[in-house]
């Protein structure tokens, strides 16, 4: 058997067939609609912390673009979103930007880095680049405090920002509109990353994850749809990063450590892998497990977090999305 | 009958000029040449090793000939990256099998129209009026070759799920829809039982004279090459050993050494 048989031979990763790829319309509307009536009856801490679930879900899509849509890995997403909550920070803050318009820049700012970073990733594939990605995860907080930038970074302390108020005089908490515009936002970029998927160039990236020879032969620009979906995966992690900075109302090196990445990879796997409405469960995972954990018990939290995840790769290894084939399954029986 | 779509004066479609092939010490071919005419089924024969699907390679631009030339319509394909020989009308299969599992038959196909349709990810991501209209126009292309190929049945199945021989014809499909002139098979009767290589003898015959597409055949079934082919090319340790009519090769005593001399045939 020759090299060439064998790399066409070789088993791609496994992923959600793309039919699958998004939900249905029933259940959007429903989800749509818990997601609206949701902070009426919250707490404000809580709010704030389901906003969180939002701008996480947003980067766990965008890892969920590069990882289940083009087959390749990154433990680096922690920094694509610091570039993106330090591009809206030092816009608003030194700048005097509106916050929402610093968004598409963050988002621009961190496509053009992610396409570039994609260029000399080229070269790499499964855990090699993995290791690139780490690379670069544990890289940026260090950049971040350097003192060249220190005039616009702040250094170690970072930069504090300014929570945005409702506008037209709407009579809303500041927690409460940031919700309802973090919630526009993730709706938008879901509804483009699922048109993206779905499109003659999501169809490229998919090819490419599943057989880069036979994609390639088709006509698929190998390198090229690598590096767009770097690219479009980094933009939309930046626009995360720069909704979290504005949420948080502060960004600092020490916020953005591979811890985060992490995170991100563990909420991508939690909600299953190339499932893109299993952000939202992966990003509330994320944000929610490590409290409940530590409300077991104080000192072992780390070891309780680590027994749940355990558990959940273990009973569900597609993630939520096993889940919402059951449940699935039962709708239809049900109707019959 | 055999000649009826080649015209005998013309140019050739395709020609293979004094290719060789090295990895490391082994020669994989050794300047090999011939022509290709519009609208012939050529068959490559020769047995295991003999360098049929090295050759398919370099016509895919997967392996870079260290020697010779390959001329489409007169000009060199030797410049281009692999990606953009579907676009100058090379289309092909895989010896074994190289779909796109986790996608649906539809898509595969989808995913041969790439070279034939273009888009950009802002347009794609917004669902831009042009895109969707590109989609409908490529869809109803699509939707043509899956009921050529009787492929309707199972065309929002996943290919992962799918029998061999559906998979094989899913692959031909694939490649139809990167609209070739010429299209390379990489032994599609492998893995199928003897009515099936009735059915794709049919097949290959049909596509040419409906599509006037050009087939090169790499097969190890002969019955298969001499009932289909206009004209054979016999390789053996990466030489071409015979050039001819099916019955001029099948006669030929190099061919019958070579054959009787490997134990796979
Ligand atoms: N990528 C490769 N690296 C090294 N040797 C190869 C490679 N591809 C093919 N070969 C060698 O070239 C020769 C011809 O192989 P191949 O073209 O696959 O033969 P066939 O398709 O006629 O059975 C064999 O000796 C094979 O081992
Ligand atoms: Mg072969």
């Amino acid at each position: 058997m020759s090299a060439l048989q064998e790399i066409v031979d070789t088993q791609p990763i496994e992923t959600t067939p793309k039919k699958y790829m998004a939900l249905g319309n029933y259940a959007s509307i429903v989800v749509v609609i818990l997601l609206c009536v949701a902070p009426l009856i919250a707490k404000n801490f809580v709010i704030f912390q389901m906003t969180m679930v939002l701008i996480y879900a947003i980067a766990v899509l965008a890892l969920n673009i590069l990882t289940g849509g083009s087959g390749q890995f990154s433990l680096g997403q922690s920094a694509f979103y610091a570039l993106g909550a330090y591009t809206s920070a030092i816009l608003m803050e030194v700048g005097g930007v509106n916050y929402a318009l610093t968004l598409p820049i963050a988002g621009g700012i961190c496509f053009i880095a992610g396409y570039l970073f994609g260029l000399p990733a080229l070269r790499l594939s499964g855990i090699y680049l993995a290791l690139a990605t780490f690379a670069l995860a544990t890289a940026m907080p260090q950049l971040l405090k350097l003192h060249y930038f220190e005039a616009w970074t702040g250094g170690v302390q970072g930069l504090v920002i300014t929570k945005p108020d409702a506008p037209f005089g709407l009579p809303l908490s500041q927690d409460m509109w940031l919700y309802y515009f973090v919630l526009v936002v993730s709706m938008a970029i879901y509804v483009a990353s699922v048109n993206l998927l779905k499109s003659r160039s999501g169809r490229a990236m998919m090819a490419i994850r599943d057989n880069e020879i036979a994609a390639s032969a088709m006509g698929v620009d190998v390198a090229l749809y690598k590096t767009l979906a770097f690219g479009v995966s980094a933009g939309i992690t930046g626009v995360a990063g720069g909704l979290g900075a504005i949420a948080v109302q502060f960004v600092a090196p020490d916020s953005y450590t591979i811890q985060l990445a992490i995170a991100l990879f563990l909420g991508m796997v939690v909600g299953g892998v190339g499932w893109l409405p299993g952000s939202i469960v992966g990003a509330a995972f994320i944000v929610f497990v490590p409290n409940i954990a530590e409300h077991f018990s104080k000192g072992l939290s780390g070891a309780v977090f680590g027994l749940i995840l355990v558990l959940i790769i273990f009973l569900l290894p597609h993630g939520s999305r096993q889940i919402a084939y059951t449940v699935q399954g039962w709708v239809h029986k049900l109707r019959k | 009958m055999m000649q009826a779509h080649s015209g005998q004066n013309a140019s050739p479609l395709l020609a293979v000029r004094d290719v060789s092939v090295v990895f490391g010490g082994i020669v994989a071919l050794n300047g090999i040449s011939f022509d290709m005419k519009k609208g012939q089924i050529l068959g490559l024969i020769g047995p295991n090793g003999a360098g049929k699907t090295t050759l398919f390679n370099c016509l895919s631009r997967l392996y870079q000939p260290s020697k010779g030339d390959i001329l489409l319509e007169g000009d060199s394909i030797l410049t281009r990256p692999p990606h953009r020989i579907a676009e100058i009308g090379i289309g092909r299969t895989f010896q074994n099998v190289a779909l796109f599992p986790n996608l649906s038959v539809l898509d595969n196909v989808r995913v041969g129209a790439h070279s034939r349709t273009n888009s950009d990810i802002v347009s794609d991501s917004l669902r831009l009026p042009w895109v969707r209209n590109g989609e409908k126009a490529m869809n109803r292309r699509v939707e043509e070759i899956l009921g050529y190929l009787e492929l309707n049945d199972v065309a929002h199945t996943v290919v992962s799920g799918l029998p061999f021989g559906t998979q094989k014809r899913v692959e031909l499909a694939r490649a139809l829809a990167t609209e070739p002139k010429i299209l390379l098979l990489d032994e599609p009767a492998g893995g199928l039982n003897h009515e099936e290589v009735y059915i794709l003898g049919d097949l290959i015959r049909k596509i040419r004279d409906d599509r006037g597409i050009t087939v090169l055949l790499v097969e190890h079934h002969m019955g298969l090459v001499m009932s289909i082919a206009d004209h054979v090319v016999a390789l053996n340790f990466g030489r071409k050993l015979a050039e001819g009519t099916p019955t001029e090769v099948q006669n030929d005593p190099d061919v019958i050494k070579a054959y009787l001399g490997s134990k796979d045939q």
